[in-house]
């Protein structure tokens, strides 16, 4: 018999339409970590709503949590809707796919102002460094000098999806890898605890246009170039933090979030400490100097306000059940409302 | 060519218009907003149109009152009365002024009085402002309330009614009604010693406004919506629509206090820009929100690509558009009936629009909430087509009324439903048209339905919302949406029409132009003996009405304020076969349209 979550659904209760995206492509391995993480933990498919903008990465949603809502929208456009989708129901947790091309080309500046209003929202950037569904053409995420087939050679430095969110003071920021399932799948579960808009930068390669071995969005550079800065595990539920055996000072790092799960940090190389920006940039600066995949969780500030803690709006029931009652105002009103006119 | 007709005593009385010239970003704007409440206090139906510049500080701007005995109010070419403030325009105010009116100009603007048909009055402006006391950066201002006080005095404002407009205006606040009202009364009092009154131009107090307030459309708009159970409003700031959203960030603590709760029932987020803006309203209009957007033509080109994916997906969401004048950026601040064609055809590919034309503030609150229970029901983007004329201007009209009709949600399932479909054996696809109104039933996020959710997407779809390249299955599901939009035809608001016996001609039209229209009809039956028939416009896609209309008059003139009569262009497509029956009447140059204008316009047709 399959084995059943705690909320007794199997992992088929999890799954989507079956995937027509490249065999072996990236987005495939993220979408099995997000229907995991789901999955493991223990949340009912209809909790999750799916939002996607355009790309092979946007077509994703199709391919997991078959009974979630979703929204595959416009090109460019996913923060949009999903800002205006999830007030429909704010106990709901809104998973977003986008590519390179759809958050950092046509979206750049809707990918920027969710993360200022930090809208609660997982932002899966699955970045490939090309347009895939376009047939490879190169993206803001190319890298110089990146030579593609029907394209010649790319002038320009990519942009850095990490520091671009860094930038817009983003209250959660992380990178990680096709390649590494484990990190991805732990990513995404403090992504869904996390209470704003949580950036999700990971590199997935695309298998038919950009998997040359000296591209840094293939398979092969990752795998050799990939550095983690600490090893990650998420806790639902803080208090079950134990740590084993006795720690050196700066060994484990511990972040609370705001609905008391962890995540939990474990020193590898060195301290690295996720809720300093000037750490975080740093890194970035220095990973790209040093010619490697940093990955991990690079920046995380728990406690900022989230776009909806800004209304004061009612919890007892979801917006979009409230009653005629409590949304039009009372007959009485309307002779204060006239006579407040000329 | 001018209507007035003195009485024996040689005076004309409550038939005339008064035009401001001044400069803009001085606050021009409180002393002629005090004029046209004070008048309308007086009893006597006035209406006020500004004609400003797009620009903050420093242009010359004009805000013009037309006062009428009769109820006539829309625009008129002809300045009996005309205040010229401002040393840049004053040459062509003067010009503006028709024989026998009276200009009334600040003295320290050195003129060469060139015309001896005309009175003219000096106002020694800035002595006055000086002498109010008045702090020096408030000069300017408060010289603007100098010629309040003295045309106060020479027609006959009663001071009680300007002390009960700049009461409201200051929402009852001491200290800035003494100052301005101290400097009306010194102005007033100057005027009496030292002015004679040489025109023929006096109020008398009526009783010809009771009963009706003053709104602007924009404030209409978002009492409406806030009325209609508004959830969600995403915006971007666009000149004439901006007062919208901002007045109902006013009005949201005073009427949508969670009875239960007394937490906030609205959320309003000012977007990025309109590709935002849309994309939110569209997301929450999918989420089961009441949602809308508010915004005027630059920004319907903006939100187009959302449009069309909120019309295939068949989302519901309100959009205000306040119309100026376009193309491009246009004239900002003026007005225009110039995105009717555009809106209609919203977006890539075959589609369809619904499309309502609030005539005036009030009606602006009635489709301000009923928008939504057609969007709902209709499960579709519903337009509402006002303009700056109505957006911005203040328009006297019959109080607000409150919804007579329950929200209508349209077709949701929630859980129980789902259930007792299934126990009925009823099969639900999203696409599903279950009742042959071409209407499906949609479910929204937060159903916990095993069987709820289903994935939206613009991409090519069948009716259980599955991917689909199916060239059947594209134009099958199509055709069921164009469905939906002949059930609305037959649900939005219907035409209005006012008949007249033995009208040799009709005549269409929509919108702002309305008092125009009917001004234009009176002056044709009174002095040409010509009845008319009028329909007027309310929703499209057009309702059988407006074909029996066509269909009874051999010739209908289509009256609009844009270059190429969009909707004539729409009307001779709905009737291909009567098509040579409709003729444009249609002028676009920013300014709301006169009934003179429309008259001789028609006339001219008429002789050719
Ligand atoms: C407005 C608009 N312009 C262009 C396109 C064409 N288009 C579709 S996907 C895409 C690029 C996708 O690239 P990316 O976001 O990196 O996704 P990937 O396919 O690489 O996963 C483009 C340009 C579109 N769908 N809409
Ligand atoms: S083209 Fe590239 S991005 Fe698209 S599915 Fe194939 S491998 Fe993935
Ligand atoms: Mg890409």
């Amino acid at each position: 018999m399959a084995k059943t979550n705690a909320i007794g659904l199997t992992i088929a209760d999890y799954k989507g339409a079956p995937t027509t995206l490249c065999q072996g492509c990236g987005h495939n391995s993220i979408i099995s970590q997000i229907i995991s993480a789901v999955f493991e933990e223990n949340l009912p498919p209809e909790s999750v709503v799916k939002f996607s903008g355009i790309g092979c990465s946007s077509k994703a949603p199709t391919y997991m949590l078959g009974r979630s809502f979703g929204f595959n929208g416009l090109h460019g456009r996913m923060p949009s809707l999903a800002t205006g989708a999830l007030f429909g129901d704010l106990s709901l947790i809104g998973i977003g796919m986008s590519g390179d091309g759809d958050s950092a080309a046509i979206g750049m500046g809707q990918f920027k102002h969710i993360i200022r209003r930090n809208m609660p929202l997982v932002y899966i950037v699955a970045n490939n460094g090309v347009y895939g569904l376009t047939k490879g053409q190169f993206s803001p995420t190319s890298d110089r000098g990146l030579k593609l087939k029907k394209q010649g050679v790319n002038p320009f430095e990519p942009v850095d999806i990490c520091m671009e969110a860094l930038a817009s003071n983003a209250t959660f920021v992380a990178r990680s890898f096709a390649g590494d399932p484990k990190q991805v799948k732990t990513l995404i579960k403090a992504a869904m605890h996390h209470r704003g808009t949580a950036i999700l930068d990971i590199i997935s390669p695309c298998v038919s246009f950009n998997n040359q071995p000296n591209a840094t969005h293939s398979y092969e550079w990752g795998k050799k170039h990939e550095v983690i800065l600490h090893d990650m595990q998420f806790l639902p539920n803080a208090k079950e933090i134990m740590l084993e055996g006795e720690m050196e000072p700066g060994e484990v790092r511990e972040v609370t979030l705001h609905d008391g799960s962890a995540i939990v940090l474990k020193r590898v190389d060195r301290d690295y400490d996720p809720t300093d920006r000037f750490a975080a940039i740093r890194a970035l600066e220095e990973a790209k100097q040093k010619h490697i995949l940093l990955t991990g969780l690079l920046y995380i500030e728990p406690d900022r306000p989230a776009l909806p803690d800004l209304y004061d709006l009612p919890t007892d029931v979801p917006f979009n059940r409230m009653p005629q009652e409590r949304l039009r105002p009372s007959p009485d009103t309307m002779q204060t409302v006239n006579d407040l006119m000329f | 060519m001018s209507t007035q007709s003195p009485t024996s005593s040689g005076t004309v009385v409550n038939d005339f218009s008064i035009t401001v010239g001044t400069v803009n970003g001085t606050g021009s704007q409180t002393s002629n907003l005090t004029i046209l409440r004070a008048i309308f206090k007086m009893g006597i139906p006035v209406q006020g149109k500004n004609i400003f510049p797009s620009n903050i500080q420093g242009l010359p701007t004009w805000y013009t009152i037309r006062i009428n005995k009769d109820g006539w109010l829309a625009r008129r070419e002809e300045h009996e009365i005309v205040i010229a403030m401002n040393p840049a325009t004053v040459k062509e105010d003067m010009e503006k002024v028709v024989p026998g009116g009276a200009l009334f100009y600040a003295d320290h603007i050195k003129l060469p009085i060139e015309r001896d048909d005309i009175t003219t009055y000096p106002m020694p402006v800035k002595k006055l402002a000086r002498q109010s006391g008045a702090p020096a950066k408030l000069r300017d201002y408060v010289a603007n309330m100098v010629y309040v006080g003295v045309l106060a005095q020479m027609i006959g404002i009663d001071m009680d009614k300007i002390r009960a407009a700049l009461d409201f205006h200051f929402k009852g606040k001491e200290s800035p009604i003494n100052l301005n009202m101290g400097v009306i009364e010194a102005a007033a009092e100057w005027a009496k010693e030292n002015l004679e009154k040489k025109d023929p131009y006096i109020l008398e107090p009526m009783d010809a406004t009771k009963g009706y307030i003053m709104a602007d459309g924009n404030t209409a708009a978002a009492l409406g919506a806030l009325y209609g159970g508004v959830q969600f409003v995403a915006w971007y700031p666009i000149t004439p629509a901006s007062s919208l959203v901002e007045t109902m960030n006013q009005y949201i603590p005073k009427l949508r206090k969670d009875p239960k709760t007394g937490k906030n029932t609205v959320v309003v987020v000012q977007a990025e820009d309109e590709l935002a803006a849309s994309g939110m309203a569209i997301g929450a209009g999918w989420a089961g929100l009441r949602a809308m957007t508010s915004t005027s033509g630059a920004g319907i080109s903006l939100m187009s690509e959302f449009f069309g994916l909120a019309y295939y997906a068949e989302v519901p969401i309100v959009v205000w558009d306040v119309q100026r004048g376009s193309p491009s950026t246009g004239l900002p601040t003026r007005t225009m009936q110039g995105d009717i064609t555009q809106v209609a055809f919203i977006s890539q590919g075959d589609t369809d629009s619904i499309m309502l034309f609030p005539r005036d503030a009030q009606e602006a609150f009635e489709f301000g909430w009923r928008a939504f229970d057609y969007a709902e029901r209709l499960q579709a983007p519903v337009f509402v087509m006002s303009d700056l004329d109505i957006g911005q201007n203040q328009w006297m009209v019959k109080p607000f009324e409150y919804p007579d009709e329950p929200m209508d949600r349209g077709k949701i399932l929630w859980e129980e439903d789902l259930e007792q479909w299934e126990k009925e054996g009823k099969v639900w696809g999203r696409y599903l048209d279950v009742d042959g109104d071409g209407i499906p039933y949609r479910t929204v996020i937060g159903n916990k339905h095993p069987k709820a959710a289903y994935f939206t997407r613009g991409t090519g779809h069948d009716e259980f919302a599955r991917y689909s390249e199916d060239p059947e299955v594209w134009v099958r599901v199509l055709k069921r949406i164009k469905k939906k939009y002949e059930t609305a035809r037959h649900i939005l608001p219907k035409p209005v029409l006012e008949s007249a016996e033995g009208a040799p001609f009709g005549i269409i039209s929509f919108g702002s132009t309305h008092p125009a229209i009917q001004e234009a009809r009176h002056y044709l039956k009174e002095e040409k003996g010509i009845a008319t028939d009028y329909l007027r416009l309310r929703a499209y896609p057009f309702a059988d009405e407006v074909r029996d209309f066509i269909a009874d008059h051999e010739k209908i003139y289509v009256v609009e304020m844009n270059r190429d009569g969009q909707m004539r262009q729409l009307l001779q497509l709905f009737v291909p076969d009567m098509a040579d029956r409709l003729i444009s009447v249609a002028k676009g140059d920013g300014l709301p349209l006169t009934a003179r204008w429309i008259m001789n316009t028609i006339l001219e047709m008429e002789e050719e």
